[in-house]
């Protein structure tokens, strides 16, 4: 009896150990990322010791990285595997594990509970506007002192608009991978057949509004100038044009409406003449991202406000032709909405992992020449070379890169000559940009859609609700 | 092979019954164990059954009502009472959307609880071929939603959509049906009710066809007419299931969300078509403040719960 329940006991503690063990194990797992030490940092310890110093080729250490391309994106992901393997010449201990995303890289709802589960990647993707979240959520890693003249060669040619959307009080939170401006993305086969020029697109309001009438009057269901009024995308585009006039859409303070002015009804008015007046603007409307690239890749669009990646989204999905498309400066010139997307590091591992972050992120991102901007391997794999961005750099950089970009184009790059000769100063998106939005949406789908909309109330109404909006922050 | 002799257990020795304990059920000894061991494989479904409900409904609706009163916008998740109620009530599209639901609901009510129920009388009134009219009548709804609410966006369209070709034939200028704030929210609900009166349909038929045909006989004999037979023995015959299908029709029409957010993007023109549900969208998955989405949601529930009991009971009195 004695013995038997011996044996019981026995078992039980058996059973509680393992189990023990297994959550240990598995504790282990969920935080080994975290951890400060996770025995793979060979030179851990003088890593720590001087952060500024570029990482020791000998370290051993693994790290891992958000949006490797997906199998779908043979192209890409054939590069990022090349990248890899050159990267490892320089630096044969340091293991770069990508983690792939299908479809768009960063979902916000995924990207929140990513960040507040803190399983995001070793190195993790983001957009200009994700650093208030990264950081509410003790995301992301300063990286002040590691980033400089040594662990990024070019750090002097990086577009500083483009750093200042990775700092806060000073200090560097991430590594910026793409850029984007707004400019007014035209449809070169219509300008021609409606007598414009397509290499000088219009520069003000009033000339896209001329434009556009003269494009509509080729009929056949042709409007001259697109305008998103759904989804939020209203409200974002409304934000786009109040920038290129010089007015804003939330004030200095940051807790005032302050697109009820002249600027506001301005804009709002030549969009509903455009709309009414000239009848230049189609007849469907409440449109979202998405149906204005379709309408302009099957020719049935002269214009509208975009970024240059659209060009590829275009080509590459809707089966358009680049040859068929060009950019100018946003109309108006003051200001241009700015965006992009960059890499910020995760925060609590090792020194030695934000070194080799960095490594790789300098190596496939921040060199002319290497990793993306190796243009004359893109060319041989067919991807688009010859668009105005990403374009990070300045100074010698830039002119080396132009040039190369140029050289292998797979595009004529001309046709944004306009574009890239009257660069507009870039402004970021207001604070809580897409609640924001989404009132503004109700502006640009009233002026849009009904013939008699009081604009004067429709801005009034936005302000109060943007004000309420702003209230809560 | 004989049967196997049943002879006396010889381990069980004391069959005194016992006295059963107090506040528990009187179980004949190992009663509960052989119903377990009989069903065995039903209550292994049931476990199966139970766990995914526990896991995949139970447990989100719980963990609904905690999260509207919790904040989740900063890393750690806080205790908040009652403000993201505030933040939703003191949003500005918070009164509209509302609104935008129940004129919603008031208006599917109108097309989408009558026009079936028409349908149904008119299918009933063949002799023949009422399993093709039945067939027809059922081939939306087997349509996914996304491809018949993409149909008629193109039905739709001011500027190359059937409807306004139709309209232009009889000389009558081209309409904005979804462009415009005043029509928006009516051009939605007639998708809606195109794509779901397939069910209803059948469900009103089963119901005509379950009415004694001798009923009609005899208001005919007492000379009703059409209207008067629908009116008086049609409808009263019908009338549970009528008020079922109301309720419902009225549960689902307030959680409206796909037919608005595909044809209009949502918002629809100057923020006609918002929906609460659409809010909750927007909350949720464009603002990432799952507090206020759950808020609102619970919002809805407790309205939607509310109006349920009620109906019930007023429905049971009537009963009785």
């Amino acid at each position: 009896m004695r013995r038997a329940r011996f044996r019981r006991t026995r078992r039980a503690g058996a059973v509680t150990l393992a189990s023990a063990l297994t959550l240990t194990a598995l504790a282990a797992c969920g935080t080994s990322s975290s951890s400060d030490d996770d025995g793979d940092n060979g030179s851990g310890n003088s890593a720590k010791a001087d952060p500024a110093a570029p990482l020791d080729p000998k370290t051993k250490v693994s790290i891992t990285i958000d949006c490797m391309p997906p199998a779908a994106k043979a192209a890409e992901l054939r590069q990022w595997n090349e990248d890899v393997k050159e990267f490892n010449k320089k630096y044969p201990n340091v293991s770069i594990k990508g983690r792939s995303t299908p479809g768009q890289c960063l979902e916000p709802p995924r990207f929140t509970a990513m960040l507040k589960a803190k399983s995001q990647p070793d190195v993790f993707y983001t957009y200009f506007t994700d650093l208030p979240q990264v950081l509410d959520n003790d995301g992301a890693q300063d990286i002040t002192a590691y980033v400089n003249d040594k662990s990024v060669p070019l750090l002097k040619d990086i577009d500083p608009d483009v750093l200042s959307s990775l700092k806060k009080d000073g200090k560097l939170y991430g590594l910026p991978t793409s850029n984007y401006r707004m400019g007014l993305l035209i449809n070169r086969k219509l300008f021609t057949e409606a007598g414009l020029d397509p290499d000088t697109p219009p520069e003000t309001w009033e000339e896209v509004r001329t434009a556009a009438k003269k494009i509509a009057d080729l009929g056949g269901g042709v409007a001259g100038f697109g305008e998103y009024s759904a989804a939020n995308t209203g409200g974002w585009h409304f934000t786009a044009q109040m920038y290129s006039l010089g007015g804003d859409v939330v004030d200095a303070s940051g807790k005032k409406a302050a697109f009820n002015d002249a600027t506001g009804k301005q804009v709002a008015e030549n969009l509903h003449a455009m709309r009414w007046d000239d009848d230049s603007m189609g007849k469907t409307q409440l449109l979202k991202w998405g149906d204005l690239q379709k309408q302009i890749a099957t020719d049935k669009l002269g214009m509208f406000l975009a970024a240059p990646d659209d060009v590829t989204y275009m080509v590459q999905q809707l089966g358009a032709k680049y040859e068929n498309f060009g950019m100018g400066p946003i109309p108006g010139g003051e200001n241009t909405l700015a965006g992009g997307n960059n890499y910020m590091i995760k925060q609590g591992i090792s020194a030695d992992k934000v070194k080799a972050s960095i490594a790789w992120l300098n190596f496939k991102f921040t060199t002319v020449g290497k990793g993306q901007y190796d243009w004359k391997r893109s060319k041989a794999d067919a991807l688009p070379v010859g668009l105005p961005q990403p374009n990070l750099w300045l100074n010698g950089s830039k002119t080396k890169d132009d040039a190369a970009r140029k050289e292998f184009a797979t595009m004529p790059v001309e046709n944004f000559k306009a574009f890239t000769d009257n660069p507009v100063p870039g402004k970021a998106e207001p604070p809580k940009a897409q609640e924001i939005y989404k009132v503004l949406d109700n502006v640009m789908s009233g002026i849009l859609t009904n013939k008699d909309a009081d604009i004067g109330k429709l801005l009034s109404t936005a302000e109060s609700q943007v004000n309420k909006v702003l209230a809560t922050q | 092979m004989s049967a196997p002799i049943l002879t006396k257990d010889p381990v069980v020795k004391d069959r005194r019954p016992r006295r059963p304990r107090a506040g528990a059920p009187h179980l004949p000894d190992g009663e509960f164990g052989k119903n377990l061991r009989r069903n065995i494989t039903a209550h292994g479904f049931l476990i199966g059954a139970v766990l995914c409900f526990a896991f995949f409904s139970w447990y989100p609706i719980v963990r609904e009502f905690l999260l509207a009163f919790q904040k989740t916008e900063d890393g750690n998740v806080s205790w908040v009472g009652w403000d993201n109620f505030v933040t939703v009530w003191n949003d500005p599209a918070f009164g509209q959307a509302w609104r935008n639901t129940l004129w919603f609901t008031v208006l599917a009510l109108i097309l989408g609880f009558v026009v079936p129920f028409v349908t149904a009388l008119i299918i009933n009134e063949f002799r023949h071929g009422q399993g093709y009219l039945r067939l027809l009548v059922y081939l939306p709804v087997m349509l996914p939603p996304t491809a018949s609410v993409l149909l008629f966006k193109y039905l739709y369209d001011p500027g190359y959509g059937m409807f306004n070709e139709m309209l232009g034939v009889f000389g009558v200028p081209a309409q904005q049906w979804l462009q415009d704030p005043d029509t928006a929210m009516l051009s939605v609900v007639v998708a809606s009710t195109w794509m779901n009166m397939g069910g209803a349909t059948l469900i009103y038929l089963a119901a005509l066809q379950g009415v004694p045909g001798e009923l009609y006989e005899a208001a005919e004999l007492d000379g009703a007419g059409l209207l008067r037979k629908v009116w008086h023995v049609t409808v009263p015959q019908t009338r549970l299931i009528l008020l079922l299908m109301l309720l419902m029709q009225i549960i689902a029409t307030m959680q409206v969300f796909i037919e608005p957010f595909l044809l209009t993007g949502g918002a629809g023109p100057e923020g006609s078509t918002t929906t609460v549900v659409y809010l909750i969208y927007q909350y949720a998955f464009n603002f990432n403040n799952y507090g206020a989405a759950a808020a609102l949601g619970l919002l809805l529930l407790v309205l939607l719960a509310g109006f349920s009991a009620v109906y019930t009971r007023l429905n049971r009195a009537e009963q009785d």
